[in-house]
């Protein structure tokens, strides 16, 4: 079975500081880290790896220093990296994101099964593992807390819902998206560490996965950030008292005088 | 302080560092409490590949001899003594294969030894053959193709959780020193069971218990070496091992330091943080000398008995003795530091301090260590 692991390279959540001028995520002297969801979506790869066998290709799209973030997954037990990486890739949203992984996933021969974690904790959408299954125009189930079987070109998992989980079963090739209660991600290797020292990144271009010029980046974006803003904080409060109706009274005056 | 570790060392010493940090300081103190063998925690580390730090490649280890086990036994204890002590146990059961073996016995354990699939066990001690291993009652006896073992081994550690034990036994007594064999006897022999759990003082989430042999009947081809070689296997396994044991008090000293001086930092007496006051600054001073120096001692004599010197023994017994003489005293200075709030359970110290009386005991007492340096020295100086 050939499983790809989408990982994405993000700013560590306990280190975010917005630059007061620009209004922007600092990303400077910013340790990065492997999404924490997809640590779970690598780890369950290559426990489905272990258990009925096959290779993990972990892919990122990203700058040449998510390549760090490649070698990590392969400590952790990830067979292959591959890094999409073009300057023409900059500024993409999840509508030009989903483009470039599922021509990279094209590109390597296609998966039998792709794993994502739920959403990446900086952009928090969760749209990029859906998309590319609708671009490969394979099944998808969100939110996999379980994988109950992978066996006879079918996969059954349990999906989280608020109450309770749902059971599924779809067919390979499939994508999932899973949360951090479907498994404990491994601390890495010795042999895995040593392996993700000396193991080459493929890196693919924009030309390399036969991208659609218009449809990566900035450029192929259909969301534009206009601007970015800390809210201010207000700190002001007024306690109204007397009856109700003094009350509601006093309100309706505030209101109105707001208008 | 830098001690030049090649990339690999230090890639050991970091994935122990990553078990110790997430997965044994959170549990340390229910594992004392409720004395659980660590299971999962010795899953992960076998997972991420540290049973076979000493193994030879060739028998699907990492090739990096008594050096490697040392550096991720400090690790370890510096979290936790208990599971250091689960773990390193493996490795004392597996170095008489390793040592004396044949190559058939070597392939057919250490890659499983290695790889944490089998955990392994030592069995020498007995209730009258402690210091004195000339006491030891338990036999073993030729019927046809196969040996028959009979006695008890007792304070067995990984005992009842091990499927491999190393077991001296005398097949011969009127032959004397050389009148012991040690043998392999796998978890499910038949006359093989094992007994009660002990209630220790320390290191209480390692497994204890006696090895009872009745006749225990295992094929003949278990025999690790030649008969009547038990006791030379024991003492090269031991001059590998002590090390390890010298490392975990290194380990359990640094993290009673580092509990004393954290403390000491943000207690406030008299209105000063109390390490500013000379009396507890000089007795973190003298920990962390001792500490260091200890260190500095340990990972030298762990180089020099992977070599097999001569004088192996002084080396491994030198290191054995100073190491965990300095983690009880550490431990019981990083109590005194945290006083009254070291008294209790809620801090870590009193834990390390129960912890780490067995260093001086376990793998031969600190006594036997000097005994040990000073007949050495004897032939020494001729």
């Amino acid at each position: 079975m050939k499983i790809v692991v989408c990982v994405k390279q993000v700013p560590d959540a306990k280190d975010v500081r917005l630059d007061p001028n620009t209004n922007t995520l600092a990303r400077d002297g910013v340790q990065s880290i492997m999404n924490p969801y997809d640590r779970h979506a690598l780890e369950e790869g290559v426990r489905l790896k272990e258990q009925y066998g096959g290779t993990v290709t972990v892919l990122s799209m990203g700058p040449p220093q998510a390549g760090e973030t490649l070698r990590e997954a392969v400590a952790c037990g990830a067979d292959e990296a591959v890094l999409v990486s073009d300057r023409a890739f900059a500024g993409a949203d999840t509508w030009a994101t989903t483009h470039t992984l599922s021509q990279a996933i094209k590109k390597i021969g296609g998966a039998d099964l792709i794993l994502c974690g739920k959403q990446a904790i900086d952009g928090d959408t969760a749209q990029v593992g859906p998309g590319i299954a609708e671009r490969l125009g394979i099944p998808y189930a969100t939110y996999v807390k379980k994988v109950v079987t992978c066996e006879n070109g079918a996969i059954r998992l349990q999906r989280m819902m608020d109450d309770g989980y749902d059971t599924v079963e779809m067919d390979l090739p499939a994508l999932m998206t899973v949360v951090k209660e479907i498994n404990e991600p491994r601390i890495p290797s010795l042999k895995g560490k040593m392996k993700a020292k000396s193991i080459a990144i493929t890196t693919l271009n924009a030309a390399d996965i036969g991208a659609d010029p218009d449809q990566i980046g900035l450029k192929g974006s259909t969301t534009q950030v206009v601007r970015v803003f800390t809210p201010q904080v207000r700190g002001e409060r007024a306690m109204l008292t007397g009856t109700v109706d003094e009350v509601v009274a006093q309100l309706v005056e505030k209101l109105e005088s707001l208008l | 302080m830098d001690y030049f570790l090649t990339e690999e060392q230090q890639m050991i010493v970091d994935v122990a560092r990553q078990i110790t940090e997430e997965l044994i300081i959170p549990q340390r103190a229910e594992l004392d409490e409720t004395e659980e063998y660590p299971r999962e925690i010795l899953k992960a580390m076998a997972q991420a590949d540290l049973y076979g730090l000493y193994i030879p490649e060739e028998y699907g280890g990492f090739g990096g001899g008594p050096f490697a086990m040392v550096l991720a036994l400090e690790q370890i204890a510096r979290g936790c003594t208990g599971v250091a002590t689960a773990y390193a146990a493996s490795a004392l059961g597996a170095y008489p294969i390793l040592i004396s073996g044949s190559e058939e016995m070597k392939q057919h354990y250490l890659s499983d030894i290695a790889a944490g699939k089998r955990l392994a066990a030592f069995a020498l001690t007995e209730a009258n053959a402690g210091s004195d291993a000339s006491g030891i009652q338990t036999t073993a006896v030729q019927d046809g193709d196969h040996w028959v073992l009979n006695g008890t081994k007792q304070w067995i550690t990984n005992a009842g959780e091990a499927d491999i034990y190393t077991v001296i036994a005398i097949t011969d007594r009127s032959k004397g020193p050389r009148g012991a064999t040690m043998f392999v006897v796998e978890k499910g022999d038949p006359g093989f069971s094992v007994g009660p759990k002990e209630k220790k003082m320390g290191i209480r989430c390692s497994a204890t218990c006696e090895l009872i042999f009745k006749d225990c009947r295992i094929p003949k081809d278990r025999v690790i070496g030649r008969t009547g070689a038990g006791f030379i296997t024991v003492m090269k396994t031991l001059d590998l091992s002590r090390p390890g044991i010298a490392s975990l008090g290194v380990g359990l000293g640094q993290g009673a330091l580092d509990e004393a001086a954290r403390y000491a930092k943000q207690r406030v007496q008299f209105g000063k943080p109390i390490i500013s006051f000379q009396a507890v600054a000089h007795m973190l001073a003298d920990m962390a000398i001792q500490v260091e120096a200890a260190r500095a001692l340990v990972y030298a004599a762990a180089k020099h008995v992977s070599a097999h010197p001569n004088d192996a023994s002084k080396a491994a017994s030198m290191c054995k003795v100073f190491a965990t003489d300095t983690a009880m005293k550490v431990a019981v200075d990083a109590v005194q530091v945290l006083a009254g709030y070291g008294f209790m359970r809620d801090y870590p110290v009193e834990k390390m301090m129960r912890d780490a009386k067995i260093l001086q005991i376990y793998e031969g007492t600190n006594q036997i260590q000097r005994n040990v340096i000073g007949q050495e020295l004897n032939k020494e100086y001729t």
